[in-house]
């Protein structure tokens, strides 16, 4: 991939990052890569190792579990503030990403994350999906 | 009291900011953010160029080139200056009085926002941009005391302790 492709993608990334309780707009956002949708779904891929919808999920409940550790709001409203719609779609995909459901997960003591940069504590808790990825060398071959 | 050891005076001198085009690097760090060039020079193709903040002497931050690296392989500059396009070459994080005015001049001069400025639960008003070799940057208060707790849940309270 050409090095101003992944730099377009990067700005994609953190405009979808910037704007992750809204609707997803792949069109929109392929258009400002220079991109065909099915182009720009395919080296966001590559390039991140998850698709652009995919990734605004991951986004959404790593938001999701930051609001269940600092806050006492409702798992219905954290669900409403990371712009899902739906309650079931958040917690099915919130527990096949951290292991437990949104309830169990607001029930544990998370004392080992006080004091970090916010930055650091979303990099370690970052909900990683437990399947084999081939990996970038294997796909350019 | 401890007598003084050889390790007692360490402090940081150099942190490193990777960049593929000092000139675009010079303008964010030298130009909109006001730091000084401590050091600018050229040894063949490798430019050693280093800047200061107004507060701290003692420390410079290199900008380092990702295409021009003594002793590494043309395919590791390759990931490397991938990484930096895909902004995963790391961070950098300033502390400041007044995020929003920071925030307010950075944006004027054109940068990428990361995140406008905000409150956070850990304890710090920041806002996060991208340098522009793609490099995140962000911006940052202490919040004065301790994170307002009324009508949260404590955890720590309710768990055995």
């Amino acid at each position: 991939m050409e090095r101003d492709d992944l730099i377009r993608l990067r700005q994609a990334r953190d405009r979808m990052d910037r704007a992750f309780a809204e609707p997803l707009d792949v069109p929109a956002l392929a258009r400002d890569a220079l991109m065909s949708v099915g182009h720009f779904q395919r080296s966001f891929k590559e390039a991140f190792g998850e698709t652009p919808h995919a990734h605004l999920m991951t986004r959404r409940v790593e938001r999701a579990a930051a609001l269940l550790r600092n806050t006492d709001h409702s798992v219905t409203d954290v669900c409403m503030a990371v712009g899902c719609t739906s309650l079931g779609s958040l917690s099915a995909r919130f527990t096949e990403l951290m292991g437990e459901t949104p309830s169990a997960y607001r029930a544990r003591s998370h004392e080992e994350l006080r004091g970090i940069p916010g930055c650091i504590a979303k990099q370690i808790t970052r909900p990683v999906r437990v399947t084999p990825k081939r990996s970038l060398s294997e796909k350019r071959a | 009291m401890t007598t003084p050891t050889a390790v007692s005076t360490l402090s940081v001198a150099n942190v490193f900011v990777f960049t593929d085009d000092h000139e675009k690097s010079l303008a964010f760090y030298r130009d909109t953010l006001g730091f000084t060039v401590a050091t600018d020079v050229s040894n063949g193709g490798f430019r050693w160029c280093t800047l200061k903040t107004p507060t701290q002497p003692e420390l410079e931050i290199v900008l380092q080139n990702t295409g021009i690296y003594p002793g590494m392989s043309e395919a590791d500059q390759a990931a490397m200056a991938d990484l930096l396009a895909k902004g995963m070459l790391g961070a950098l994080i300033f502390g400041t009085d007044d995020v929003d005015g920071v925030f307010e001049r950075v944006a004027a001069s054109g940068a990428e926002v990361l995140q406008e400025p905000a409150d956070q639960f850990y304890g710090v008003r920041d806002c996060a941009f991208r340098d522009p070799a793609g490099n995140m940057i962000r911006f940052k208060k202490d919040l004065a005391g301790s994170p307002d707790t009324t009508g949260w849940t404590d955890h720590a309270a309710s768990a055995d302790n």
